[in-house]
């Protein structure tokens, strides 16, 4: 049997190696067409500085994830380490044993690359605790390092600490949100409690707010909670959702639904909106401008004969957890950029039989909101429709 | 075949209960509608007014919206999936 030494001398006969200044003239702008620069050291080491434009793919997980990285198995493929070792057998593991043409070992690895003055990225990295906890989102491709860290940089609001907002705020808490804010003027009631999941038993009496900040630090105690123990309006509500990437419409009444759409569409600030009734959910997403806004898809409320939000109703304790969950999904994939998000879509879900429609919902080119510049909108029509005084006053 | 019409739950107390109910022989959005009306009495008062849809109904034949179609001349055929859904405001 040969040595480790003899191994790693036979694999550099095998393989070509390339000089550091040659890889350094050929992805002097950060990328090269053509060549995928591969760093096969470990998570440690690739976190302590690597060759800008380098994607990372440790020696042990070469096998399952090269494919990933460098999908042309045609192209030129140029890896390396700290010292040109191991790299040299990963090139003849890709050139032998998965079918690579054109795999190449840096000489000398990152180390040879420092000492000839080249530059090295220190990439903003997760601590150890964090990807671990985040591992599983680490390892889907639509989320991975890059999605985690926007995950951990994103600003949600979520307006309302009930139904919907309790599983939205636990989910976008576990998955690691950076700040979670929280708009609820409401205090926990037993009654609550056979859907509102982010409250308990012995928080009966608690404002909402502080319940669902105990929850939420509970399963992940890294996330910053804003709390508004308000009641949303006009004088406030500026003030309150500037500076957040995305706001969870979770909210129980027509006035401030339209009040918040008025206002979203001023500061173009997505909202992911949900509805519940019974065992009937609707949710959809409004991304100001890019599609159409909650006026665009219903211009003006029902009267409150039919708006039976406004009065007691009952609904099936499990469809808020659906119809959240569905909007914290929506939300994430707005932070990463994943997927076909919900915009310009109603999607409809009906528990009892257990089906989805999908009905679209265009722009309205009369929109009172929406079809004006949001500097034309003013603080005095935030939320304002046609008969609105009647409706409150119906509304009780 | 008939065109299926699905009734949103704040509307079940006006069709006896039923969420969705097949409506024959209707050539558009307009004659759908009042075939309804002549079997659930109370529901035009719902939806309707002076002969137009109330301004918070929306209603959509296969997913799209009848106001961006042709409003209530839109035309229907057998199979067509028509909605009627008024906003909800529960969280």
């Amino acid at each position: 049997m040969p040595t480790g030494s003899e191994l790693i001398k036979k694999a550099k006969e095998r393989i070509v190696e390339v000089d550091p200044k040659d890889v350094h003239a050929a992805f002097a702008g950060g990328s090269a067409n053509g060549t995928v620069l591969v760093d096969v050291r470990e998570q440690q080491e690739f976190d302590q500085g690597h060759v800008p434009g380098a994607v990372h793919v440790p020696r042990g997980h070469l096998e399952s994830r090269i494919e990933g990285a460098a999908p042309d198995k045609a192209e030129r493929v140029i890896i390396y380490c700290a010292s040109g070792n191991r790299s040299a057998l990963a090139a003849k593991t890709l050139l032998d044993e998965l079918g690579y043409s054109d795999a190449q070992s840096m000489t000398g690895g990152i180390t040879l690359w420092k000492d000839r003055g080249y530059d090295v990225e220190v990439p903003r990295a997760l601590n150890p605790e964090q990807r671990e906890r985040y591992s599983r989102h680490l390892l889907v491709d639509e989320i991975g390092l890059e999605g985690q860290l926007k995950l951990l940089d994103a600003k949600v609001l979520l307006l309302g600490a009930g139904g919907l907002g309790s599983p939205a705020a636990l989910y976008l808490a576990a998955a690691g949100v950076g700040t979670i804010g929280l708009v609820d003027n409401d205090v926990v009631d037993l009654s609550n409690l056979q859907r509102q999941v982010a409250h308990s038993n012995d928080r009966i009496g608690v404002p909402k707010v502080d319940s669902a900040e105990i929850s939420i630090h509970e399963i992940n105690p890294d996330v910053n909670v804003v709390k508004y123990p308000v009641r949303l309006d006009s004088s406030n509500i500026v003030e309150i959702i500037e500076g957040y990437d995305v706001i969870v419409d979770g909210l129980d009444n027509f006035p401030t639904r339209y009040l918040l759409n008025d206002a979203s569409v001023r500061f173009k600030i997505p909202v992911v909106s949900a509805s519940i009734l019974g065992f009937d959910g609707q949710i959809s997403v409004f991304a100001p401008y890019d599609g159409p806004c909650y006026r665009c898809l219903y211009p003006t409320p029902p009267p409150a004969e039919l708006a039976p939000s406004c009065g007691a109703n009952g609904v099936l304790g499990v469809l808020p957890g659906t119809m959240g969950l569905l909007e914290a999904t929506e939300v994430v994939k707005l932070i990463v950029g994943a997927g076909d998000p919900l915009i310009g879509r109603l999607l409809l879900y009906e528990a009892l039989s257990a089906t989805f429609t999908e009905l679209k919902v265009r722009r309205d080119p009369e929109c009172p909101i929406c079809s004006r510049d949001p500097s034309e909108i003013s603080d005095e029509e935030l939320g304002v429709f046609p008969d609105y005084e009647a409706f409150c006053a119906g509304a009780g | 075949m008939a065109i299926t019409v699905k009734i949103p739950t704040q509307l079940r107390a006006v069709t006896g209960g039923e969420s969705e109910v097949a409506v024959e022989e209707a050539a558009t959005v307009g004659e759908v509608l009042d075939g309804l009306y002549e079997r659930f009495e109370n529901l035009r008062d719902r939806i309707a007014e002076d002969g137009d849809l109330r301004r918070f109904v929306n209603v959509y034949v296969d997913g799209e919206d009848i106001r961006f179609l042709d409003g209530l001349d839109t035309a229907v055929s057998d199979g067509d999936d028509v909605t009627i859904l008024p906003a909800v405001a529960g969280g």
